[in-house]
């Protein structure tokens, strides 16, 4: 293991959290909801009455963000070395995986560990070590 | 209020995304990449939120009803199972090939190009996938009970 400072990016990385945090925060005081994408989109599937509205708003708000954000500062670059069939494997991968496992980096990852609940903690050791072991494959084993 | 309170939230979560670094997907794979050269930032990014996630959950916690009045959704399983575990293996699995997971991947659709498309795409046909399994399932229960 070797660090890569040049691309390190502490103060902007826990900046870009604190926000996180704070929205999520925000949603559950004021909405009393659990700001977890994948749960607020797949519900999006299950559709209760009165149910969907709240889900599309949140949706909106976050699809907008880059459009916001472009009018203060110019978007940070990007960089997607996946290419179209290993997008399709993974975004599968995400939807049903997500679903299964009932919550995904913000669900488990930020609100159910800040609520200290053992069943996040086991769900984000679970998908950061299948994340570290395929990316050792993709570039150590495969490469 | 609830609408404008949730489009708000959705807002400053993708804001602090991009801040983050977490709607580059090199950057991500570069944190899962622990053999090679390894980007530690992602974690700061979990520390941010956490830290500012622990006052506000353990006041939600005790809370009967939210601020503007709803009913707390908060959840209520806490049952460790294979369903929990393998699913989020396959989500982690995703999120490692292509260096999104889902809520980076809906932030990305308006700036990213048709990759983030293609992505969220396929993730929403996972998703898909997944209630005609489930529906599936619940009708064999029938059936069969």
């Amino acid at each position: 293991m070797a660090i890569d400072w040049i691309h390190f990016t502490p103060w902007t990385s826990l900046a870009g959290g604190l926000l996180i945090g704070l929205a999520a925060a925000v949603f559950v005081l004021f909405n009393g909801r659990i700001a977890g994408i994948s749960g607020i989109l797949g519900g999006l599937l299950r559709p209760a009455p009165g149910d969907s509205a709240w889900r599309l708003a949140f949706l909106a708000g976050l699809a907008a963000a880059p459009l916001v954000y472009a009018l203060f500062a110019p978007l940070p670059a990007m960089r997607i070395d996946a290419g179209d069939g290993t997008l399709v494997a993974a975004g599968l991968l995400v939807g049903i995986g997500t679903r299964y496992g009932a919550g995904c980096t913000s669900g488990h990852g930020v609100c159910g560990l800040s609520r200290l609940s053992p069943r996040s903690l086991a769900a984000t050791l679970s998908f950061m070590l299948a994340g570290f072991i395929t990316v050792f494959v993709l570039r150590h084993v495969l490469a | 209020m609830q609408i404008v309170m949730a489009c708000i939230a959705g807002l400053v979560f993708g804001i602090g995304l991009i801040v983050a670094g977490m709607t580059n997907p090199a950057k991500v794979q570069a944190f899962l990449d622990l053999a090679g050269d390894w980007d530690p930032s992602l974690a700061f990014v979990m520390g941010g939120a956490i830290l500012v996630g622990l006052p506000a959950f353990r006041l939600a916690g005790k809370r009967e009803r939210s601020l503007l009045g709803d009913a707390m959704h908060l959840p209520a399983a806490t049952r460790i199972d294979r369903r929990l575990v393998l699913g989020s293996l396959g989500f982690g699995a995703g999120w490692g090939l292509a260096g999104f997971c889902p809520g980076p991947a809906l932030a990305s659709l308006a700036a990213g190009g048709v990759k983030a498309w293609i992505f969220s795409a396929a993730m929403l046909a996972g998703m898909i996938v997944f209630e005609l399994l489930e529906r599936g399932t619940a009708a064999s229960m029938r059936r069969s009970a």
